[in-house]
């Protein structure tokens, strides 16, 4: 056994992770510009398997990076740039010391900056890549854009995530890809394929922000900085997928008919014409015009499973195709136009409210009239006004669903979640197998009279029956058995075994509980209603 | 008059009434002057005295009531006399705090007149005449242009680029480069997406999902850590009511937090069917026999039933009990055929194994009383109290720290036989296979004396331990080798009688071990703990349990073997007796086979204590159990 002793800590795990604050010394950055460089080129800790051997026997909570990540960090050409933006900073406030005015623009005029394309490239060397990891940046990109001019961050930021959202949504109603919305409480959900990606995002309700005090709008700012350059080159590629003009311009004929409304009212000349883009009213230009027949068929024959689906995502596309809508002005009017139009629907609404509107409310074509308020004077009678949940359970139902349920004044059926997939023992609530039922192509059947005749004689027939010997009954005996000889043999369970066993049954028993307890208040909901309306028919 | 306006009065009427006595202090504060007499000097450098000032609260307010020009009397601090505004001076305090100019004639609207304007008037508006350098061209400037035009030319100075305002996007992926798929990409660990939206985060979800009362209070109470849900599920009527959410910014910078700060790692989920990690044991019916049901309940106690003993024939059963009494029955009518009293609470009772030897002892308080129950075959018992009378007193008097006694009188009458009186507490005693040994338990933290060995057909009393190590909890014979096992709260302790040493210890893992026994064969040990485990010994195994058994829900208070079938049980506080099938195999290859197969309930608990003992019956597969309800139960 000769050769020196083996050090401990000298090699293996110990050496793969550095922790934080050694990161930070070899890179020989601040505090806020290594987190700031983390956020940019995408590195986070990591969780080492033996904690204990990599903290080099101390069991002290600390974030572990792994080396590689930090050698890879040193080369960035971004960290000179923030280098030089501190050096930038300290002479700004020399010459703010020394009121020399001129000195000061001269330097304001040369901020030092820093373009993050490289970075984009080699975080996410193939378009799929960058395409995944856009749900982020969507979400973040419409936070940021309903902020508010002033305070927690640039303007030129605020505009340029508006713009990349309408882009966004204007490439999505062109592809007719939106698959799923969801109304929650905290904003609206939309879900869309785009090359095969499963995209979700959330956009929250237009109000005013209540700007939180512990939130850090520094980190924010720069997951934005990252998110907008992102987006805006995803934008780009997926715009030339579909050869559509980038930057989004509005086609002859939308133009056109947008030139005649009085737009000065709305907005200045030099945002008028981004205004009419987020509008989402009008269709955008093409590098190659279109030709108006159908797209060719593709030549192959597919397998029959996904033809079926093709073929019910195509019916999808033209959900609300041939009907015409008009938006009342107290509804979610960009939420609406774009969901309307991405299935295909046209949609309007009053001039006042917004740039962009096509036809006026008098128009005799209109077919559906969404109004949110529970009654309106001025009815026509040639278009159903109704509630404007009934084009989002449409679209998460893929079929026009009956509009009776949905008129003024009546109350709506609840909303469910299109995201939810029920596995065997879940909860299903019982709109949804109505709403699986119809989809299948059954009538609604008045199921709740029915039961009304139904369950009346039946309840009132209550009567004590001369009881029985009770057989000695043979399965349940068996059954018994059988538990006892598993009760036995869990106890012959190793600890470990037992403790994974435990846990699992503990788990599905507590789901169990849930979806009963969910099972027996919709019960109780159901009986309340039904007792309510029966009391109703007797008085 | 306001105090705001009190300053600019003082100097209103200093300057009025300055002709008369003026105060030459100058502009100070006059409160330097306030612990003097006087207030200043005056023109000749005479001081000025204050006014002599005694009105107290009562005249300040008579006066204020009274004197109808209260109002525009004002103190002069100068001087400290009282002075009263005239007309016009009130009016100018009015003017001033309405903000107006002092000066009721001055007119602020005067239209102005621009002097300096556009408009080239024939006279100049100063009479100054020009410089001279308004006349020549200022040579510097000349050369500093100069300079610049030859930098312009030469293109050494270039205008300012416009700057890039908005950034310019292209296609950054327009050729992909397989080779820039690096070793990186491989090994990234993708953060996972955000969790989708349920029913419940619907605007208007089903009414089931909507919290009730309680369980909105108790979502309050929660840490917002340990929440289920991170909201409160609402309804609303309309779209139009859905407020703005609070906590929308919060979530997103969390994300972004979760994004750059949490530690990521692959973790490989394993899926587990629950059923396949209960082991195959052999069927229990397949198993048989072994005590299915209760059949007989020996009632007659009042009180714990702390021990109980079944004869060699299996015909006869004896239990001990707090109450002082030990009752003999006959174990298959439960008929009790003899109490016998005796002076403390029994705490072990035994029967001697011997069949031709009808004795049992029976400890209590620091007594051991052997006991000659009468029962069964005459000439068993007759021959059994012949063995005792026939004794001999030895020619030399050994020095014994038990005194053996023979009982007399009543006491004889009852059946007792020998009485030994311990310097200590016997907790249990327990016969060797042959029936002429018997040990006891006198348990005593650090004494010497904790295990004592009789011999009941020499009356001899030995102490096999010069020293004993820790708390000896109990002690059995070998049945067939002459080793003796002692358990003290942790191990177990195994001595060769023979050659006087110790040859195992046994680690039980256990913090008080609380019984033990032995198997027929004598390779295996159980041990019982109070701390719910039950360990089995393989001897030739290993010093550590073969298998550890967590079955009893609480502390363990006694376990046994059966003498021919594949049985042991136990017996807990959890008021049950868990019987299992424990199969030794006679190749030392095969470790032996532990299957529980029955669960045997029955005995009510009282004072949080169950079952106090069991053991079997020596040819069926029967199990007697004695419990801290007083009973005694028979499982068949």
């Amino acid at each position: 056994m000769g050769g020196l002793q083996k050090k401990k800590y000298e090699s293996g795990s110990a050496t793969n992770y550095v922790s934080r604050n050694k990161a930070r010394k070899k890179l020989s950055l601040s505090l806020a510009d290594f987190r700031r460089l983390c956020i940019l080129k995408g590195i986070y800790p990591h969780e080492p398997k033996h904690k204990k051997k990599v903290n080099k026997g101390s069991t002290a909570p600390r974030t572990f990076y792994l080396l590689k990540d930090i050698r890879f960090l040193l080369h960035e050409p971004v960290v000179g740039k923030f280098r030089e933006y501190k050096i930038f900073v300290r002479k700004l406030r020399k010459a703010y010391g020394k009121a020399e005015w001129s000195g000061v623009k001269r330097m304001k005029e040369n901020k030092p900056v820093y373009k993050l394309d490289h970075i984009i490239k080699e975080r996410y060397p193939t378009f799929i890549d960058a395409l995944r990891d856009v749900d982020d940046a969507l979400s973040m990109c419409f936070l940021f854009s309903t902020f508010a001019r002033t305070g927690k961050c640039h303007v030129q930021t605020i505009q340029l995530c508006r713009r990349l959202g309408v882009e966004w949504m204007n490439y999505i109603i062109d592809l007719r890809s939106l698959r799923k919305v969801f109304l929650s409480i905290k904003g609206i959900y939309y879900q869309a394929e785009v090359l095969g990606q499963t995209i979700t995002w959330i956009v929250p309700y237009q109000f005013a922000h209540d700007h939180p005090t512990d939130v850090d709008y520094r980190v924010m700012a720069t997951f934005t900085e990252l998110y907008t350059t992102l987006l805006g080159f995803v934008n780009f590629r997926l715009y030339q997928t579909l050869n559509l003009v980038y930057p989004p311009k509005l086609d002859g004929q939308g133009e056109f008919n947008l030139k005649s409304t009085c737009e000065e009212d709305y907005a200045l000349e030099s945002e008028s014409y981004s205004e009419k883009l987020s509008a989402l009213s009008a269709s955008l230009a093409r590098t190659v015009p279109l030709v108006e027949d159908e797209e060719a068929e593709p030549d192959h024959f597919p397998a029959e499973g996904v033809s079926e689906r093709q073929k019910c995502q195509k019916t999808l596309k033209k959900l609300f195709e041939g009907l015409k809508f008009f938006l009342n002005r107290e509804v979610p009017r960009e939420s609406l136009a774009f969901l309307i139009r991405c299935f295909g629907g046209q949609v309007s609404w009053d001039k006042s409210l917004c740039i962009g509107s096509t036809y006026d409310e008098t128009d005799e074509m209109i077919t559906h009239h969404i109004v949110d308020r529970p009654t309106i004077n001025k009815q026509y009678i040639n278009r159903y006004y109704i509630q404007p949940q009934w084009v989002y359970d449409c679209v998460n139902a893929k079929i026009l669903l009956p509009v009776e349920e949905y008129f003024l004044g009546v109350t709506l059926p609840p909303h469910l979640s299109p995201f939810v997939e029920e596995s065997e023992g879940d909860y299903v609530p019982p709109e949804k197998l109505k709403l699986l039922a119809l989809q299948r192509g059954e009538k609604p059947r008045e199921e709740e009279d029915d039961q009304i005749q139904f369950c009346l004689p039946q309840r009132l027939s209550v009567k004590v029956t001369p009881g029985k010997v009770k057989q000695e009954n043979r399965m349940r005996t068996e059954q018994e058995e059988k538990a006892e000889e598993k009760r036995l043999a869990i106890m012959m369970m190793k600890k470990k075994e037992k403790y994974l066993y435990d846990k699992i049954m503990f788990g599905k028993k507590r789901n169990v509980r849930e979806v009963s307890l969910l099972r027996n208040r919709c019960h109780f909901t159901i009986v309340c209603a039904f007792f309510c309306k029966f009391k109703n028919t007797i008085e | 008059v306001s105090d705001s306006n009190f300053s600019l009065l003082v100097f209103i009427t200093f300057s009025v009434r300055s002709q008369d006595i003026r105060n030459t202090v100058g502009n100070i504060p006059m409160e330097w002057y306030k612990d003097y007499p006087h207030i200043g000097y005056d023109l000749e450098g005479k001081k000025i005295f204050k006014p002599i000032r005694n009105k107290d609260e009562l005249d300040e307010f008579l006066d204020k009531m009274e004197n109808p020009d209260y109002w525009r009397t004002v103190q002069d601090k100068m001087t400290g006399a009282d002075i009263r505004l005239s007309d016009e001076q009130v009016d100018l305090v009015h003017r001033l705090q309405q903000g107006k100019f002092g000066d009721v004639n001055f007119n602020e609207y005067e239209p102005a007149i621009d002097f300096f304007s556009n408009e080239v008037m024939i006279h100049p508006v100063t009479n100054r005449p020009q410089d001279k350098r308004s006349f020549i061209p200022s040579l510097i400037e000349k050369e500093k242009v100069g300079k610049l035009v030859h930098a312009i030319k030469m293109g050494w100075i270039k205008p300012r680029r416009p700057k890039e305002t908005t950034p310019q996007y292209y296609d950054l992926w327009a050729k992909e480069d397989p080779n820039s798929i690096l070793g990186r990409h491989k090994m990234h660990v993708p953060a996972p997406k955000m969790k989708l939206p349920g029913h419940e985060e619907s605007y208007n979800p089903p009414p089931e999902y909507l919290l009730s009362e309680e369980e909105r209070l108790a979502w309050e109470q929660q840490d917002p850590e340990y929440r289920k849900l991170s909201f409160l599920p609402q309804k609303f009527a309309c779209l139009r009511a859905v407020p703005a959410y609070s906590r929308f910014i919060h979530e997103r910078f969390e994300r972004c937090l979760d994004l750059y700060l949490c530690p990521r790692q692959r973790k490989m989920r394993v899926n587990v069917n629950p059923e396949d990690l209960i082991p195959k044991l052999p069927k229990p019916k397949d198993l048989q026999p072994f005590p299915t049901t209760q059949s007989l309940v020996y009632r007659g106690h009042s009180s714990l039933v702390r021990s109980i003993s079944v004869s060699p024939s299996g015909q006869w059963l004896v239990s001990g009990s707090d109450d002082c009494t030990v009752r003999f029955w006959e174990v298959s009518t439960a008929r009790c055929l003899k109490t016998v009293e005796v002076g403390g609470a029994v705490k072990g009772v035994a029967w001697n194994p011997n069949p031709s030897i009808c004795l049992v002892a029976v400890s209590y308080d620091d007594t051991v009383v052997l006991l000659n129950p009468g029962l069964g075959d005459r000439l068993v018992c007759t021959a059994t109290d012949q063995l005792i009378s026939s004794y001999e007193e030895p020619e030399e008097v050994m020095d014994q720290s038990v005194q053996w006694a023979v009982a007399e009188g009543e006491g004889h009458e009852q059946g007792h036989r020998l009485i030994l009186k311990h310097p200590k507490t016997v907790r249990q005693v327990t016969w060797h296979g042959k029936g002429d040994y018997l040990a006891c338990v006198m348990p005593d933290n650090g004494s010497s004396l904790q295990v004592v060995i009789h011999q009941v057909s020499k009356r001899r009393t030995q102490n096999p331990f010069r020293k004993n190590k820790g708390l000896v909890q109990c002690v059995s014979f070998h049945p067939i080798r002459p080793y003796f096992f002692v358990a003290t709260q942790r191990y177990v302790r195994v001595y060769n009688l023979i050659k006087q040493e110790l040859t195992k210890k046994l680690m039980a893992n256990c913090k008080w071990i609380s019984s033990m026994a032995i198997h027929p064969g004598g390779d295996n040990v159980i041990c019982g703990s109070y701390d719910c485990r039950l360990a089995w010994f393989d001897l030739d195994l290993s010093t550590k349990p073969y298998k550890v058994l967590r079955h009893h829900k609480k502390a363990l208070r006694s376990v046994a073997y059966h003498r021919h079938y594949p049985l042991f049980a136990s017996g807990s506080d959890d008021g049950s007796v868990i019987v299992c099938h424990g199969m030794v195999y006679n190749d030392l290859l095969q470790n032996p086979l532990i299957v529980p197969v029955k669960v045997l309930k029955g005995h009510t608990i009282t004072h949080d204590l169950g079952v106090l003992d069991v053991t079997f019956h020596p040819t069926q597969p029967w199990v007697f159990s004695s419990g801290a309800d007083g009973t005694v139960r028979l499982f068949t």
